[in-house]
């Protein structure tokens, strides 16, 4: 199993706003089999999302929820060159990552979710990411860094 | 300079970590140290004392409230948003430079507008209750702490009474355990004092044997008034930190003195926990903010807690209780291995709880009006009661032993002295188990003490003491067959305990120590 495959990887979002972009991602999820009920976890997104837009400076939207629907820790990774906005003050966002973590996930899981959400504060990962000419590439990065640092 | 940083977040699993990596970066660009502790959902590891102590000032970026504040009271503290810590880190950070920088100016001034506001949290006692974890597991975290907190007590409480029976045993001969427990007293002795009730404090004579017993007994018996206000009192510290002690400490004396047992012990928990909660996060005017964790918050949360207790469920409980003794009378001459079954059932549901005491005091009265006869159908029920009573501790002391994987190391603990607690008949020696796993560990233990209470009658074993467990082997009737019918029981209740935790899930992780820290700052 791993966090991200090519499958989840959506390098041209043009959705009109957040929640499309994330039915969008999720879809992905379910199509994957790691997402066993795709309304149900969409509501537990938002839900999270309704608490405060999860946009953050830089361009960056990191819709997340820990789902009873979710089947393994996953990253749908959405690049929207046109932007979406994402609640946060400095502009809409091109980077988007959803982060789907089980609602009972074992340590070790949570611990590669963790990893993830400190390298996205890091710039190279960040310009790797916008960089990358394809999925694979968008995968091979988020492996190299992220599940084995 | 040197800091300390604390992060989390609703869910727990982006923005606690980004946080933590947003203060590193912009302290290392400063050129400060930090060490952040990040309490998201993949648990988290503690800031040790030395860096907390050693730390210029502290950074909270938290949208939920940080477990263990107390932990850093008395420090120069920047709170902010975790999306504070994202988006702007080097403005925190610069922050705390000021804010350390001003403490450390003028000392004097910042200890005593800090010595002002009491200081929240857990003021070292602990709970490890993960405030991200899922409701059940929150749940089992919660019952676990008032648990590992009331297993000293029953321990103590238990081991001495059982101490008691032994000592009574060689001083009194075979009634001296049923002496013990009747003619001493801490108070009185009543007028007129037709029983001869001694006085243990103005009449103490160290040379009767019996006397000590009657000692050790009494402190047993005062360490067991605790069990269900201390079980109480820290489920709802696991759920509200500090304020919940009064209201929960109040509401589980209460629920022992009125006779609820444990299960009311642990409602009692849980509605002074959510009512010390609640409270805590009004929005009160700043005038209020002060007197609200001395005054206002134990105040209505006790009264909250203990009203609900008197008026909700004492009227219910004295209903049931007063249905189930007439039920019992109505079921008197009937099959006497039915009655054993019903009467093992009604004692392994809530060990020394309504329901437990019915059974009890059913046998009990029966002892009196058998007076001298040494056939009655009431020595035989007395006989069936004391020997369920015995196998919910026995079993769990056995389970523990079979199957040390499938419990915490609390109750590994607590097995031990188990088996000592339920060969004396304390039934309370399961309590813990029972506390922690409500529903496993009493459908085990009714299983094991119907089983006991039906071989009891069948076997047909006569008893004429109302308590002592093994210590009164000479008043039972036919005592090998006796011991054989409480080994079966022990046998099924730890089986059935075991395949229902299997099937279930494992016990919670929990490495709560029962020292009390000093707080380091």
């Amino acid at each position: 199993m791993s966090l991200i495959t090519e499958h989840l990887v959506v390098l041209n979002l043009d959705s009109p706003d957040r929640h499309a972009a994330t039915r969008v991602l999720a879809q992905a999820l379910a199509d994957e089999g790691r997402v066993t009920d795709l309304d149900g976890f969409l509501a537990d997104v938002r839900k999270r999302e309704e608490q405060m837009p999860t946009g953050l400076p830089g361009g960056i939207g990191i819709p997340h929820a820990r789902s009873a629907y979710v089947t393994e820790p996953s990253l749908v990774f959405g690049r929207a060159p046109d932007g979406i906005d994402w609640g946060a003050e400095d502009g809409p966002a091109t980077l988007i990552f959803l982060i789907a973590a089980p609602e009972g996930g074992g340590e070790d899981h949570l611990k590669i979710l963790a990893n993830l959400a400190r390298r996205l504060m890091r710039t190279e990962f960040r310009n790797s990411l916008m960089n990358a000419p394809d999925a694979t590439t968008v995968v091979d990065v988020v492996t190299r860094e992220v599940v084995n640092p | 300079m040197k800091f300390v940083g604390v992060t989390s977040c609703p869910t727990g699993i982006a923005h606690t970590y980004m946080a933590a990596e947003g203060l590193e970066q912009a302290a290392r660009a400063a050129g400060h140290e930090i060490e952040v502790e990040t309490q998201g959902s993949a648990g988290f590891e503690p800031l040790s004392p030395e860096t907390i102590a050693a730390a210029d000032a502290v950074i909270f970026a938290a949208d939920v409230p940080v477990r263990d504040r107390a932990r850093f009271a008395g420090k120069p503290l920047v709170e902010a948003g975790v999306k504070k810590a994202i988006s702007d880190g080097p403005g925190l950070i610069a922050k705390a430079v000021a804010t350390a920088e001003e403490a450390q100016a003028d000392p004097g001034a910042f200890a005593a507008s800090h010595a002002a506001s009491p200081a929240r949290g857990g003021g070292g006692l602990a709970s490890k209750v993960d405030s991200s974890a899922p409701v059940g597991t929150r749940i089992r975290q919660w019952l676990m702490t008032g648990v590992s907190y009331m297993i000293p007590f029953v321990a103590a409480g238990g081991i001495l009474i059982a101490l008691s029976f032994m000592v009574a045993q060689l001083a009194g001969g075979k009634n001296g355990a049923i002496v013990v427990t009747k003619l001493y007293s801490l108070t009185g002795p009543p007028v007129p004092n037709p029983t001869h009730i001694v006085n243990i404090v103005t009449d103490f004579n160290p040379t009767d044997g019996m006397q000590w017993a009657a000692l050790l007994f009494l402190v047993g018996g005062a360490a067991f008034g605790f069990l269900v206000p201390i079980l109480s009192g820290f489920i709802a510290f696991a759920i509200a930190d500090r304020p919940g002690l009064a209201p929960g400490i109040v509401g589980g004396f209460i629920a022992s003195t009125i006779g609820t047992g444990f299960l009311g012990g642990i409602a009692t928990g849980f509605i002074g926990g959510f009512a010390a909660l609640w409270i805590s996060r009004w929005s009160v005017p700043k005038g209020v903010r002060g007197i609200m964790p001395v005054v206002v918050i134990p105040l209505l949360s006790t009264i909250i807690t203990g009203a609900a207790l008197l008026l909700i469920l004492g009227r219910p409980l004295k209903a049931v209780s007063n249905g189930l003794t007439s039920w019992l009378t109505g079921l008197t001459g009937s099959n006497l291995i039915i009655l054993g079954v019903i009467l093992g059932l009604m004692m392994g549901f809530d060990l020394g709880g309504p329901v437990n005491k019915v059974a009890y005091t059913f046998a009990t009265t029966g002892l009196v009006a058998a007076g001298t006869s040494t056939d009655a159908p009431a020595l035989k029920i007395m006989a069936a009661v004391m020997a369920a009573g015995m196998i919910p501790p026995l079993g769990m002391a056995l389970a523990t032993t079979m199957r040390p994987k499938l419990f915490s190391e609390p109750e590994r603990e607590n097995g031990r002295a188990a088996w000592l607690l339920g060969a004396s008949f304390i039934s309370e020696g399961a309590i813990p188990f029972a506390a922690a796993d409500p529903w496993r560990v009493i459908v085990s233990s009714m299983s094991g003490s119907a089983v006991a209470g039906g071989l009891v009658m069948l076997f047909g074993n006569t008893l004429r003491a109302p308590h002592g467990g093994i210590w009164v082997t000479p008043l039972i009737g036919s005592p090998l067959l006796y011991l054989l019918a409480i080994a079966i029981g022990t046998m099924v209740t730890a089986a059935v305990v075991v395949a229902l935790k299997t099937a279930g899930p494992g016990p919670v992780k929990t490495d709560l120590d029962l020292d009390v820290e000093v707080a380091t700052v």
